[in-house]
């Protein structure tokens, strides 16, 4: 018999705009010793649904019908007393954003003494050194001084770390890991993942990895169920799922899952491909950035974000900048988009140093037109009191030449440019979607033609389905507006998609350079192998099996109707 | 969130918000009505009033409320009713204008201090610190005191001790939205750090405002009627809501309540209105609760 | 890290001086700002041209602005805030006498508020849409709404006028008492160390009134921003994992939740000091309390300014302590305080 059976779980939460159905008729089963990946896009229910087992659902939120069994314990119906015993003991949780999820204001080591003590599995006397060997389990080293860290003074990885030694710290039966690699740092992700399982494996747990990522589910579980709108549209072993998925929705999720051998195009369903677009050849250089350094004031004399860094854009040319968070990725684009003014060093551009005309007058500068940027989150990078028309419109008034109606359809063609609906345009950014707000930001990013395009995480808030989408009319606008990219990204394997070279920094300074599959395949730094390692890979065949049934998009197994619909 | 449910035209979505939540919370709706009144009272109040609010009747001081005078009369005689009622114009006018002012120099100090940042931040803040190193009301005090007693300067002094809240708001809304990606973009768009400044980040620092404002429109009634109840600024025989209050309090203890009950009543539903209306306008503006 | 604490304390309290800088040179500027004569105004109203050219000379009003503030300043260190025109006394002195009425009745006020507000706002916090929930939004609307004087009066009317339970609001003490020996200065303490409980229950019936008056005004503030600040930390995450790792409700409640929703609540008592330091001002005059408040209506309204002058710098300077007490128990609430500043 299974540890943990769902049958027909149905979550809801009463909002202001009336009752929202978040999980409707899940049923998942766990067995002992093993581990189910529940893969979905952001919206699923995916993570209501853990919550819901551990009862723990945010205020509004109700399980309207369905039954939770674990163990024989049916979680639905046992009391808040039953339940205070089981989390923790029975199942525990590891979340996302460690930092947030441990108390600010309480030492990590009294936190874990909270849950130890709880549970009985100390005493007053011997928490502390009881606490110390739970952090020494999930391999904290110095844990007797870590003791006393409070988390803001730990790395997010060390948080994770805390977090994981608390849910393990009362030996539970079955762990629920919700996202617990966002938020960290890719080589961090790694690391904390293979703890997870290492210590899965060690203390035979059963597990229930909830993840957005398709390739993360494939290498750490055995089973895998794709959710998609509160319901399970598919289930089966991640090699099945890479090799024969059945439901469009998971076909479209695992062609759009960036993985090795897999060209842009093919990351979108067979059925809206359209043939890639002639490359133009690569020109002379258009952007030379020579010894770029950027120095901030620290607590103990200045620091250099940025550290003697040298590259170069030829026309034509895609680039990917790649590092993780705090190498000076963003800080070496903030100087090149003119943003920001470097210390010292060269930023060539068209031959022209525009390093020293100051950030401050570059707005005006004639070459601003020249020189765009596409902004990590699209959310954040538009105006919320302005309609996508006055969004995509500001450029043009303020550097163009079109007047009144000219202008108007300008914004309109720009639309069409990048797959805006025109009736979308004069909505605001609340009431457009992740991707169409997307779609905005590069509209106005191009709305001057500029001949370089620096692309900043472009697509790190969205969701996989829609980060193909994204990255395909990046590449069709390429080379339709004849611009060069500089593509800024944490993500070597998406990077690896649309660039012709990479440039890889740690530190401000660039450890490795060279062209795409030279540094894909070979890669000369020990760091850049520990960025390509970090990413789990899903099985690279698969995409392309074929499906039972393209025509209709119904397989065998044929998921409810309503799922198949949209 | 999917396309499908997005794709429903949602034009007028801020006047749908607005008439959704206020359906949805009828306090609000009572805030605006009750300001509605109160506006009324403020322009139309001297026409309206059944008696002359300086007339006084000795044969008739000290009157309980009846049928001919609604409130009764105090210890001249006067119409209570009436006063209150003419009274609303000048509290109205002195909170108005206090608050218009702190706004406007607030706004502005905050803005820079919060876009700019550095030494201009640095020496607005001082200044402001040192306004809020006083209890507000007893700076209120001395500044009048100093100032001379006079209405404008109940003005003035109100509007001083209320610069440093809208200032703090608007540098925080400003300086969180300095380096966001909208204000970025606009500055590749082409706009000097002015424009980004006051066509980009300063309207989306408005909603937060409004609520301010409201707030603060009770708080500066308050402080108005505080001070004149203390003797200062307003003086007697001028109806005013304070002074009637304070008049009145020599009679409490001998039983004749009206005299500053009226008044006092009148006083808090102005601030109580504006107060609801500060707490239905965050419902309003809160982007968390918009669809 | 014991001493980063220390390192944080001794900062705040240097940070504390420019701000008592400004505070003079505020309270300096107000009364040079004058209209007309400052020595005239000094001087009063009766006094001729001779008296007031003495006055002149004698305030040192005939020299140049700076140095009229360095002679401000000198007098201050001196303990020297003038003499009352009024009165007659020094104006320290009659400070100095008269503030521990002000403060008895500020702090009792604002015990008792925080008394009731901080349940109210966990209850509220806790148990959202509950009779608790809505009473504490009634409450702290209308509680801000309030104007301290009216309040003051209505309980008046309502407990000494119709109900006859409260005494007379004429002062600390009915006549019938004898004041306490004078150790603290606050009636309630002073009685109580020497055991006088008739005298004591005198002071606490003469108290009752006028610190509920004001703890209702600042209930409101207080009530309203626990309540807040409770439901931001019931709602984050770090209270999630502490659900999730099976935690007694009482734990998560107050170890977890309360424990750093009290950091907003500590920093609107800053706020509320000033409300309440305020409103004092008007509470002394309804129920004629002999604190200092009282002290700077009547200088006011015979145009005393030393004395005005005096209470202003009194009552910022006490305001300013009162902050930096905040701002030192935040740093020792907060472990994050002292490290990123």
């Amino acid at each position: 018999m299974a540890l943990l059976g769902i049958r027909d779980l149905a979550v809801s939460f009463r909002t202001r705009r009336g009752t929202v159905e978040a999980v409707r008729g899940v049923s998942l089963e766990v067995g002992r010793g093993e581990t189910l990946a529940i893969v979905g896009e952001s919206g699923s229910g995916k993570s209501v649904t853990s919550y819901a087992l551990m009862r723990i659902l945010d205020a509004g939120g109700t399980i309207k019908a369905g039954e939770a069994v674990y163990g024989g314990v049916d979680l639905r119906r046992a009391s808040e007393r039953e339940m205070s015993d089981i989390r923790g003991r029975e199942i525990s949780m590891i979340f996302q954003n460690p930092r947030a999820a441990l108390n600010p204001i309480r030492k990590v080591g009294r936190q874990l003494e909270d849950v130890l003590l709880r549970h009985g599995r100390a005493t007053r006397q011997d928490a502390k050194a009881r606490a110390i060997e739970a952090m020494e389990a999930v391999r904290i080293r110095d844990a007797a001084q870590r003791y006393h860290a409070y988390p803001f003074e730990l790395s997010g990885g060390m948080c994770q770390r805390i977090v994981i030694a608390l849910a393990l710290a009362c030996e539970p039966k079955l762990l629920i890991a919700d996202e617990p690699t966002t938020g960290l740092d890719v080589t961090t992700q790694k690391a904390v993942m293979d703890l997870v399982a290492e210590l899965i494996r060690e203390r035979h747990l059963s597990a229930v990895l909830i993840t957005h990522d398709l390739g993360l589910a494939a290498a750490y579980s055995d089973r895998v169920a794709v959710m998609r709108h509160g319901e399970v549209v598919e289930r089966g072993t991640a090699e099945e799922l890479f090799a024969r998925p059945r439901h469009p929705y998971t076909r479209k999720l695992v062609a759009a899952t960036p993985r090795e051998g897999v060209g842009v195009r093919e990351l979108l369903p067979p059925e809206v491909r359209t043939p890639p677009p002639p490359a133009r050849p690569i020109g002379a250089p258009l952007l030379q950035v020579r010894e770029l350094v950027r120095s901030f004031p620290g607590k103990q004399g200045s620091v250099k974000a940025v550290d003697r860094v040298s590259f170069e854009v030829c026309d034509a040319e895609s680039v990917g900048l790649v590092g993780e968070s705090g190498c000076g990725k963003s800080t070496t684009s903030a100087m090149i988009v003119r943003l920001l003014d470097p210390t010292s060093g060269q930023i060539l551009f068209e031959g022209e140093d525009i390093a020293a005309t100051p950030a401050k007058r570059f707005p005006r500068d004639p070459r601003r037109a020249r020189l765009q940027m596409v902004f990590q989150d699209a959310t954040d990078s538009l105006n919320p009191r302005w309609t996508a028309r006055a969004c995509i419109a500001d450029p043009l008034a303020r550097l163009g030449d079109l007047s009144g109606s000219a202008r108007r359809d300008r914004v309109e063609e720009l639309a069409d440019l990048v797959g805006l609906p025109r009736e979308l345009l004069d909505r605001f950014p609340h009431q457009l979607s992740g991707g169409q707000k997307a779609r905005v930001g590069i509209a106005r990013a191009v709305a001057l033609e500029p001949k370089l395009l620096i692309l900043d995480e472009p697509t790190a808030a969205l969701d996989v389905s829609i980060q193909a989408t994204v990255l395909n009319l990046l590449v069709d606008l390429k080379a339709r507006l004849g611009m060069s990219y500089l593509f800024v990204s944490h993500d070597l394997h998406v990077v690896r998609l649309l660039c012709d070279r990479i440039v890889v920094m740690r530190a401000g300074r660039i450890v490795e350079q060279g062209p795409t599959d030279r540094v894909m395949s070979a890669p000369e730094s020990d760091y850049t192998r520990s960025l390509l390692d970090a990413v789990p890979v899903p099985p690279a065949q698969g995409a392309e099996a074929p499906a039972p049934d393209p025509d209709t998009g119904q397989a065998q197994g044929a998921p409810p109707p309503r799922a198949a619909a949209s | 969130m999917t396309d499908a449910a997005l794709d429903r035209p949602r034009r007028s979505g801020t006047l749908q918000h607005i008439a959704y939540v206020l359906r949805d919370n009828p306090v609000t709706l009572l805030a605006f009505a009750m300001l509605g009144v109160i506006l009324f009272a403020g322009v139309f109040g001297p026409l309206v009033a059944p008696y002359d609010p300086f007339a006084s009747d000795a044969s008739k001081a000290l009157q309980p409320p009846s049928w001919e005078h609604w409130f009764g009369t105090d210890n001249l005689g006067r119409d209570v009713f009436s006063r209150v009622l003419v009274a609303t114009r000048l509290d109205l006018a002195i909170s108005v204008a206090a608050v218009a002012l702190s706004f406007v120099v607030g706004s502005a100090l905050g803005a820079a201090a919060g876009y700019w940042g550095g030494w201009i931040d640095r020496l607005f803040s001082r200044l402001l610190d040192t306004v809020m190193a006083f209890p507000l009301f007893v700076l209120a005090m001395g500044i009048v005191a100093a100032l001379g007693n006079s209405v404008e300067n109940i003005v003035y002094a109100t509007a001083i001790i209320n610069t440093p809240f809208y200032a703090r708001v608007v540098r925080a809304e400003v300086n969180i939205r300095r380096e966001a990606g909208f204000a970025l973009a606009a500055k590749l768009s082409g706009n000097s750090d002015l424009r980004v400044l006051a066509v980009h980040i300063f309207p989306n620092a408005l909603p937060p405002m409004m609520v301010q404002i409201s707030l603060n429109m009770g708080w500066a009634i308050l402080n108005a009627a505080g001070l004149s109840f203390i003797g200062l600024g307003v003086q007697p025989p001028t109806p005013e809501w304070g002074i009637m209050v304070a008049e009145g309090a020599n009679y409490i203890v001998s039983g004749e309540w009206w005299l500053a009950l009226f008044p006092g009543l009148a006083l808090m539903l102005a601030v109580f209105t504006f107060n609801l209306l500060g707490d239905g306008l965050r419902d309003i503006v809160d982007p968390r609760m918009r669809t | 890290m014991a001493a980063g604490r220390l390192r944080t304390v001794v900062s705040r309290v240097a940070q504390a001086i420019p701000v008592v800088i400004g505070v003079v040179v505020v309270t300096f500027l107000l009364t040079r700002m004058l209209p007309g004569d400052p020595a005239a105004y000094f001087a009063g109203a009766a006094a001729d041209a001779q008296s007031i050219a003495e006055i002149r000379t004698a305030l040192g009003l005939d020299r140049p602005l700076h140095e009229q503030f360095v002679f401000y300043v000198g007098d201050l260190l001196q303990g020297d805030l003038g003499q009352s025109i009024s009165t007659g006394q020094p104006v320290a002195v009659e400070l100095a006498r008269r503030l521990p009425a002000s403060l008895e009745l500020t702090l009792l006020a604002l015990l008792l508020s925080c008394a009731v507000a901080l349940p109210l706002g966990i209850l509220a916090a806790t148990r959202p849409g509950s009779l608790a929930d809505h009473a504490c939004r009634v409450l702290v609307t209308a509680g801000v709404s309030l104007p301290t004087f009216f309040t003051g009066l209505a309980l008046i009317y309502v407990f000494y006028y119709l109900l006859g339970w409260a005494p007379a609001p004429l002062g600390r003490l009915d006549f019938v008492y004898l004041e306490p020996p004078r150790v603290t200065g606050f009636f309630l303490i002073d009685a109580a160390l020497i055991g006088d409980w008739q005298t004591w229950w005198g002071a606490l019936r003469q108290i009752v009134l006028p610190a509920v008056t004001l703890a209702l005004f600042t209930l409101a503030p207080l009530a309203r921003m626990t309540r807040a600040a409770m439901l931001q930390a019931l709602s984050s995450d770090f209270v999630r994992t502490a659900r999730a790792a099976g935690l007694r409700r009482s734990t998560v409640l107050y170890t977890y939740a309360f424990r750093n929703a009290l950091l907003p609540v500590i920093t609107t008592l800053g706020m509320v000091f000033s409300f309440t330091l305020g409103a004092n001002v008007l509470v002394e005059k309804v129920f004629a309390w002999p604190g200092i408040g009282s002290y700077a209506v009547d200088a006011l309204v015979v145009s005393d300014y030393a004395a005005v002058q005096g209470f202003v710098l009194t009552m910022a300077l006490l305001f300013v302590a009162l902050n930096l007490l905040i701002d030192i128990a935040y740093t020792l609430i907060d472990p994050r305080i002292g490290f990123d500043g």
